[in-house]
């Protein structure tokens, strides 16, 4: 311990040590490797690499040719002429010249807990490093003791601001694996296309609003949350919470939508319109905001694909993908919609086409409210679906059935699938290993901020530090799916 | 629903006893899983097949995710596949012909080491480090392989199945529970 320690900075010195005291006192079991006997002498090898440095930007002068190259954003692999003169920076300025701060982990502007390590020469910012994990729980981890049946109480944690878009990938891909994806209810799937597209508004909503509060509009925070707060208040209507819903579960859902709903999808419908117009008063069309916005954070189509990027981000350079069309899942394929694609890839881009779709997910409701069948809200498979609760009272064997569905389980077959639908801020994939047991054997969720994050030194590069935070919220992370 | 299961394990352990009915693809061997291709690359032509793929017009790396398979080494794997303790699962995308595809790559105890995409997908920067930082999985040629979600001086690799979940010990008025 007394030689990390050293290493440690001020911060997370202290964060040691009290560590430190708690083992002392209760010996918690974390960290701890469980059995290392299968292990024989090769341990060491596997501790040893846990140590391999900073995670941190380091200053100019320790940084090698290949890693500022990186930095500075050669993704295309220019050769390190190219990249030096695709500036108007000074090809290698002094080391007294520049400054590297720290942005976050604790900045209202980084949309949670996201650091940014940032080089700058005056205002202009030069490299720039995201250091995540400050949020990470070990959700993951946490997947593998948790069944099928409860993982989404789970995952709808991780991205919060679209939980039912979690919850949905995670079911389609449980399904997939029990081999029911077929079998699902049209109910059922209506509805959590419903819901998915509500969420995208929800979730939209609230980038204007976080949007507008980091470049100085703070009415447009007000607006944002208010509206948000409508969809909200329908999902709490529906799901009984406003966030982490658990509602769309294996097999279908966890209910079905309660009396009145459809009143109040068309108080939505209704109310949101004329509000989104006033945000294209308020910004869209307002000569401040189009200054501050365009140009600024520009990718182009090819950084944008090599590294990975997907939804808005990637659409607003111009390529036009977006999963719901393009590998259609539910009955996507079914409805008339737009794919908004952007032209410069800038941070205005990344914002108009978010208010646009909005505005689609709105069509795409009206269609789905037209076509939602009546039916059952869950697949009738005794081996997912518990009893209803009428029958817990009548029959023991269905009080058993219900019983051991909730403890136990159910044992879902070997094997693996990936699955990726499209979730407000990209494409949300969910990988699940299984090994016949009622438990994940490994869930792993590719959340799109996780990947999408990774632009931000490529739009930030020769920027000004003011853009910066421009640039941040039109990424829209949410450090819940990044750090998982 | 089981049974289909059953037939597609079925079918795979046939495939699994006539090696020469085994389709491969840029040699190595290819199954079905739940309707979805997945490659069998070992941790040597990696690379090459990856680099190939990538000139057929898979152009984005999806996600590459590290798995520890410590509990479950007796899945099912084609014949000339050695099961090994760690798999890095590579999930590709082919925009312009609408297809996907993955590849699972055994990676050995004794030398977790595989090559990094990083040259071919620079998007795989962070998936890697969070890899290695989760099982301990080595990228050679990876630029800045250091721990992504865990803090730098952490022990150990937590998504390993031998890393113990430990717990928190709360307290009810100074009594341990």
């Amino acid at each position: 311990m007394s030689t990390t320690e050293e290493k440690l900075t001020g911060q997370q010195a202290g964060a040691a040590v009290e560590a430190e005291a708690v083992e002392e006192v209760l010996e918690p079991s974390i960290g701890k490797v469980a059995s290392t006997d299968h292990l024989g002498t090769n341990y060491h090898l596997f501790v040893a690499g846990t140590d391999e440095g900073d995670q941190k930007l380091k200053p100019r002068s320790q940084t090698t040719a290949r890693e500022l190259l990186r930095e500075v954003g050669s993704v295309l692999r220019m050769s390190e002429a190219d990249a030096a003169n695709l500036g108007e920076l000074p090809d290698d300025p002094e080391e007294d010249q520049t400054m590297i701060i720290n942005m976050g982990p604790q900045h209202p502007s980084t949309h949670g807990v996201l650091r940014l390590m940032l080089e700058l020469q005056g205002e202009t910012v030069l490299r720039c490093k995201p250091i995540i994990g400050y949020l990470h729980t070990g959700m993951e981890k946490t997947a593998e003791q948790l069944t099928f049946m409860q993982g989404g109480t789970n995952v709808t944690r991780m991205d919060y601001l679209s939980p039912l878009n979690n919850e949905l990938v995670f079911s389609m891909a449980t399904e997939k694996l029990l081999g029911i994806d077929g079998d699902i209810p049209d109910r059922a799937v209506w509805i959590r296309m419903l819901l998915s597209e509500l969420n995208r508004m929800s979730s939209h909503l609230l980038f204007m609003a976080t949007n507008g509060m980091d470049l100085g509009a703070v009415s447009m925070m007000i607006y944002g949350w208010r509206e948000r707060e409508e969809v909200l208040r329908f999902f709490q209507e529906v799901t009984g919470l406003r966030m982490n819903h658990n509602y769309i579960r294996p097999g279908g859902l966890a209910a079905d939508l309660p009396a009145g709903w459809r009143d109040g999808v068309l108080r939505i419908l209704d109310l949101l319109p004329p509000r989104l117009d006033e945000y294209d008063i308020l910004m869209t069309g307002q000569p401040i905001w189009r200054e501050r916005l365009q140009g600024v954070g520009v990718i182009t189509p090819r950084e944008a694909l090599a590294l990975g990027a997907t939804g808005p981000i990637l659409r607003s350079t111009g390529v036009e993908w977006d999963l719901r069309r393009d590998q259609s899942y539910m009955h996507y394929d079914e409805l008339e919609f737009d794919v908004v694609v952007g032209s410069y890839g800038d941070a205005f881009d990344r914002f108009a086409i978010r208010l646009a779709e909005i505005r689609e997910s709105m069509v795409l409701v009206r269609q789905i409210l037209e076509r939602i069948p009546e039916g059952d809200y869950r697949v009738q498979n005794k081996k997912v679906t518990p009893p209803p609760r009428a029958r817990i009272d009548e029959s023991m064997e269905a009080l058993i059935h219900h019983f051991k569905i909730f403890t136990e389980g159910f044992k879902v077959p070997e094997g693996e699938v990936y699955l990726g639908i499209e979730s407000p801020r990209g494409e949300i994939g969910c990988y699940i290993a299984s090994d016949g047991g009622p438990n994940p054997y490994r869930l792993h969720m590719r959340d799109p901020s996780f990947v999408n994050i990774q632009c931000l030194p490529h739009m930030m590069r020769g920027g000004l530090v003011a853009d910066a935070v421009a640039i941040i919220s039109s990424v829209d992370p949410v450090l819940g799916g990044v750090d998982r | 629903m089981s049974d289909d299961a059953a037939s597609s394990n079925a079918t795979q352990e046939a495939d699994a006893a006539d090696a020469a009915a085994q389709p491969t693809l840029h040699g190595c061997p290819v199954t079905d899983s739940n309707g979805q291709e997945v490659i069998h690359a070992s941790a040597a032509q990696y690379l090459d097949v990856v680099k190939a793929l990538a000139d057929e017009g898979y152009i984005m790396c999806i996600d590459l995710c590290g798995i520890d398979y410590l509990e479950f080494m007796d899945r099912v794997l084609p014949a000339d596949i050695e099961p090994q303790r760690f798999e890095v699962v590579v999930n590709l995308l082919d925009m312009a012909h609408r297809r996907r595809t993955r590849l699972r790559v055994q990676v050995p105890e004794a030398d977790p080491t595989v090559a990094s995409l990083f040259e071919i997908y620079p998007g795989t920067e962070a998936m890697e480090r969070e890899a290695y930082d989760m099982f301990g999985i080595l990228f050679a040629d990876h630029p800045d392989l250091t721990r992504i979600l865990m803090p730098e001086d952490w022990e150990g690799h937590p998504l390993r199945k031998d890393y113990d979940v430990g717990r928190i010990p709360v307290q009810f008025k100074g009594a341990n529970a």
